[in-house]
């Protein structure tokens, strides 16, 4: 009987309304805090009447994005009175305002447990969803038999409650999730939508997540066909009707599930195709609801193993959605197509055109899902129209699609380009339109496409000519068009083009247009370190050279460093190394690509993105040995291993990094092609390639002291050991020497054993004793190995056999895993 | 096309209203990740005021705030011409304008985003039937009931009543539940004396 000190707190509305009638954030703000104030008193009072009341108020302010932590016990207190007021409120609170990286929620679990038992199903109810929703794995270890207990009841309120909850627990605490699964025994009996349905989300969850789950409840699928059929063929039921759809909702999860059962399974797949094609057909699509049923439809019918007339319907599904008025369903009808396209080739490109329509949609999404589908759909045959297509998109989409789209362009032209011509066209208009959007490494593809369509240099150069008098502001085309005309500019000022109508242009022109982009603003150092060179490059091909010789004078003290070095060397070239200056500048050759989307070998070995000035400065490298060494890359697959390339005389190094394999070998095969020789034995090769030269007897068969022998191929008869040794003065070489017996009683001629090993290491072969391994182990044929092992890796070889045996050609590949460590430590 | 909508007592009070549905960017915190998931939802007005929030996925204060904050300034920036989904970070945003008010939810990548507009619709009638022709300021008013219904449609992101009848019966009783709990006071309790 106590006098209450201050006045009963004020009402949650009337809270509300008055902290709306703040007109600023400050006014708003001093309100909340006096409010605060008064409920943490009234909190320190201790109060039970009020403390409801007050958590609630909180809980607005909260949401206005006012802190609330000392709110949090107070929840604890909500609820675990025994009002159901306070209840309701406490757990909201508590999920409001409790996160479970904060101990303090641990105390809620006793509270939680005695309301999971409480004899009011609205207690038991509140529990269950805060479980459900924000439980942290502690609580669901400690709570999870409740829950499993709820699961088998038959009060349908709570039990599709605990299905939820289950769920959660299971996504927590993956483990337990073996405890549900006798209460999972007749879920799928129920009447009750609301059970059946998060029925159908549990099983869903523990088939996702345990192939022996899936496995198990695979044996539904006749009862889940069975639901499914009863909700589409039942009447009205205006309890779950949506427009005219029974439970969609449920639907969708069956269908979801089903999925999931079908999928890679002949039997499952087989037993739920009709119920497929009858939802298929007969779903309601005028409104959303019935297109979400058909939407889970189609993904389940290209999920699982369907007939393929099935899947023709799900693609005809798809296309009807693309021509839907509702852009929601052109977005998802998008989406699908784009995950089918690859599986379901065909059916797509009958929908192709109606893709293409889609880029011109307002939408964004829908936009980008129509650009990646018309890539994917995009092939020979309808290269032309397609192209023409996508590039008026790209010149009229927003910039933030226009790298991708070009780079797809360049992708498809490169692919598909039904003449040369098409495809410099092709590029051309790309870079005019979307020039400064093109990635980077277009760059030098397009540089190597270009070289390599030798009948279109001149037409090619002409146009970027052209391209480059209307407009020097976009990088990749004024790069590529530099490099062209330092390459043709001889075939521009002759005027030689035969595909359109040659220009008229002088030497001074060119040189002019060159200039003025070393000069101008708009290039950047690497452009301008393309027009130095291509200028540089013209000395050769034009007769004003004295023009050319001042402008590279000029540059000589430029600031840039780059530019300075380049036009110090080119000086150079003109002054003391005059005479070499034909060959250096030369035209460059075709050039191989070694990688679908990668720069040549030679530039990638400098490390410089410019093949135009690896050119100038050093002479083009020998291509016959590059090519050897691909056949035998190619064979052996792999492109960490670095082929022997067996060499008669060394030839020059591409590049001082030495990653370009170089060999010496001093003895001619019989086996293989010999290369053709270089002008001078390098000095930069490191030394131990010059042991060769020196070293002790070829054929050694004596066994390294302490290096076990071994076998490393025995197939068909043939059988090849290795023996080891040191090689000195080298201890990093080890030295193998391979010796092949046949079992067989026939010959094997025309023997040829080759080796590649990985990167790290280097590999030289000498010359076999003999190509014929004669038969039943007459004699053996011997070749020695040297591997260099600066790093001391393990030693793993590729090696390849081809002989000719009773008259056939035989091949093999085979690798060596088995050396002893002694071999390589 | 919607009550809502046609209702005159909504367009009159209802300022806009944006729910947010999200989808999977969030740290996993335990959960592995899953791809059928709502992970939250977020109701805000057009001026971008909060006026409830659902988390199905752990996370601090700050986090959560950080969110809201970047997804309802990506949704309002959004053109009406525009379909109902976006990417954003690696989720699927689903929402739907009623009056005023944005609905808004974030599901995971594999989820079926036409279905999620309809359990938008769904919680959107229920609170029609439960107010009464429902506006913004009912929320504001009452968002603890708000609260409420949405516990009783959904559980851990999903729905756990397909029947509307069924939900707004759930709700009843539990309202006829805390009257009867509250035990009348006295006029001198309320005033301070006993």
């Amino acid at each position: 009987m106590a006098l209450r000190r201050m006045p009963a707190p004020i009402r949650l509305r009337e809270l509300i309304r008055t902290i709306r009638t703040a007109r600023t954030q400050a006014e708003e703000r001093e309100m909340i805090q006096k409010e605060c104030a008064a409920i943490r008193s009234s909190f320190r009072e201790e109060d039970n009447t009020y403390r409801c009341r007050n958590v609630a108020k909180l809980l607005y302010m909260h949401m206005l994005g006012y802190p609330a932590h000392f709110g949090q016990l107070e929840c604890l207190k909500l609820i675990a009175s025994q009002k159901f007021t306070d209840k309701r409120i406490g757990y909201l609170g508590a999920m409001l305002l409790l996160d479970e990286r904060q101990d303090v929620h641990l105390l809620m679990t006793n509270c939680i447990k005695n309301d999971l038992n409480h004899s009011t199903q609205y207690v038991q109810g509140l529990a269950l969803c805060t479980l459900g929703c924000m439980g942290s794995s502690e609580m669901c270890r400690d709570l999870a038999g409740e829950v499993e207990k709820l699961l088998k009841t038959s009060n349908s309120y709570l039990r599709k409650k605990a299905a939820l909850c289950a769920v959660h627990v299971i996504r927590k605490v993956p483990e337990l999730m073996e405890m549900f699964l006798p209460a999972t025994k007749n879920l799928l009996s129920e009447k009750n939508h609301g059970v059946l349905h998060t029925s159908v989300v549990l099983l869903t969850e523990m088939c996702e997540r345990s192939p022996d789950m899936l496995a198990h409840f695979r044996k539904l699928v006749p009862q889940l066909v069975r639901i499914l059929k009863n909700l589409i063929m039942s009447g009205y039921s205006p309890e779950h009707d949506v427009s005219g759809i029974s439970d969609p909702f449920l639907q969708v999860r069956i269908l979801r599930l089903l999925r999931i059962l079908g999928k890679g399974d002949d039997d499952s797949s087989e037993a739920m195709n009709d119920i497929l094609a009858q939802v298929a057909t007969n779903t309601e699509t005028s409104k959303n609801v019935g297109n979400a049923i058909l939407y889970e439809t189609v993904l389940t019918i290209m999920d699982i193993k369907s007939e393929s007339g099935l899947r023709v319907l799900a693609i005809n599904i798809l296309g009807r959605f693309l021509l839907n008025n509702d852009k929601n369903i052109r977005y998802v009808a998008l989406t699908s197509l784009l995950k089918t396209v690859q599986t379901d080739h065909n059916a797509v490109q009958r929908h192709r055109s109606t893709i293409v329509d889609c880029l011109k949609d307002l939408d964004v999404s829908i936009k980008r899902r129509a650009m990646e589908l018309s890539f994917a759909l995009v092939n020979g045959n309808n290269i032309r129209g397609m192209m023409k297509e996508l590039l008026y998109f790209l010149d009229s989409c927003d910039p933030e699609f226009k790298a991708d789209c070009a780079s797809g362009v360049f992708l498809a032209a490169e692919k598909y380009a039904p003449s040369k011509r098409w495809h410099i066209d092709t590029i051309m208009r790309v870079l005019t339109t979307a020039g400064s959007y093109v990635r980077d490494d277009s760059v030098p593809n397009l540089i190597q496409l270009i070289t390599n369509s030798v009948e279109m240099h001149a037409y090619t150069v002409q146009r970027l000519y052209k391209a480059l008098l209307d407009d020097i502001s976009q990088q990749p085309l004024v790069q590529v068009a530099s490099w062209c005309i330092g390459e043709y500019g001889d075939l521009l000022v002759s005027g030689q083009c035969e595909e359109e109508e040659p220009i008229q242009v002088t030497e001074d022109e060119v040189l002019d247009v060159l200039e003025g982009l070393l000069v101008s603003n708009l290039s950047t150092p690497v452009t301008r370190g393309y027009a130095l060179t291509a200028i540089m490059k013209l000395s050769t091909r034009f007769t004003s050279v004295n023009r050319i010789k001042k402008v590279v004078s000029i540059y000589g003290s430029s600031i840039d460093v780059e530019l300075q070095q380049r036009a110090v060397e080119y000086n150079a070239l003109f002054k003391k190394y005059d005479h070499m200056r034909p060959a250096l500048l030369e035209r460059m050759p075709i050039m191989e690509k070694t990688a679908s989307n990668g720069p040549t070998e030679i530039v990638q070995t400098n490390g410089e993105a410019e093949p135009s000035v690896v050119e100038a400065k050093h002479p083009p490298p020998v291509t016959q040995p590059t090519n050897q060494a691909n056949d035998l890359l190619d064979l052996l697959g792999g492109n960490d291993v670095v082929p022997v390339i067996q060499t008669t005389v060394p030839t020059k190094p591409a590049s001082a990094g030495g990653e370009l394999l170089d060999l010496l070998g001093d003895l001619s095969l019989s086996g293989g092609p010999a290369p053709a020789p270089a002008t001078s034995v390098p000095s930069s090769q490191p030394a131990f390639l010059l042991d060769g030269l020196t070293s002790p007897p070829l054929f050694n068969d004596i066994a390294a002291a302490g290096i076990p022998p071994m076998t490393a191929y025995n197939k068909n008869g043939l059988k090849i050991d290795f023996t080891f040794e040191r090689a000195n003065p080298n201890p990093n070489i080890a030295v193998i020497t391979i010796h092949a017996s046949n079992s067989t009683e026939a010959d094997m001629t025309d023997f040829v054993f080759q080796a590649a090993v990985p990167k790290t290491f280097q590999l030289q072969l000498l010359s076999p004793s003999s190509n014929v391994v004669p038969a039943l182990n007459q004699g053996t044929v011997t070749q020695v190995i040297r591997v260099l092992n600066p790093q001391k890796q393990q030693l793993r070889m590729r090696i390849k056999l081809t002989y000719t045996h009773k008259g056939s050609a035989v091949q093999d590949l085979a690798e060596v895993n088995n050396f002893p460590p002694q071999s390589w430590q | 096309m919607f009550a809502l909508v046609a209702n005159q007592k909504v367009v009159r009070d209802w300022p806009c209203f944006g729910v947010v549905l999200g989808g999977s960017f969030l740290p996993r915190g335990g959960y592995t990740v899953l791809l059928f998931k709502m992970q939250f939802m977020l109701l805000f007005s057009r001026q971008g005021k909060l006026r409830l929030q659902k988390w199905y996925v752990p996370l601090s204060d700050k986090e959560k705030k950080k969110i809201t904050r970047e997804l309802v300034q990506t949704v309002l920036a959004r053109k009406p011409k525009m379909c109902s989904f976006l990417e954003w970070r690696d989720l699927k945003i689903v929402y739907k304008r009623y009056a005023s008010l944005y609905f808004c939810c974030a599901i995971e990548d594999q989820d079926n985003e036409l279905i999620t507009l309809e359990i938008i619709h769904r919680y959107v009638e229920l609170l029609d039937k439960y107010f009464g022709s429902v506006c913004e300021l009912d929320i504001i008013f009452n968002f603890e009931k708000a609260y409420f219904i949405l516990d009783e449609f959904l559980l851990g992101g999903e729905a756990q009543e397909t029947s509307k009848k069924n939900v707004l019966k759930a709700i009843e009783q539990a309202d006829l539940l805390q009257e009867e709990a509250e035990t009348p006071r006295s006029v001198l309790e309320e005033i301070g004396l006993t």
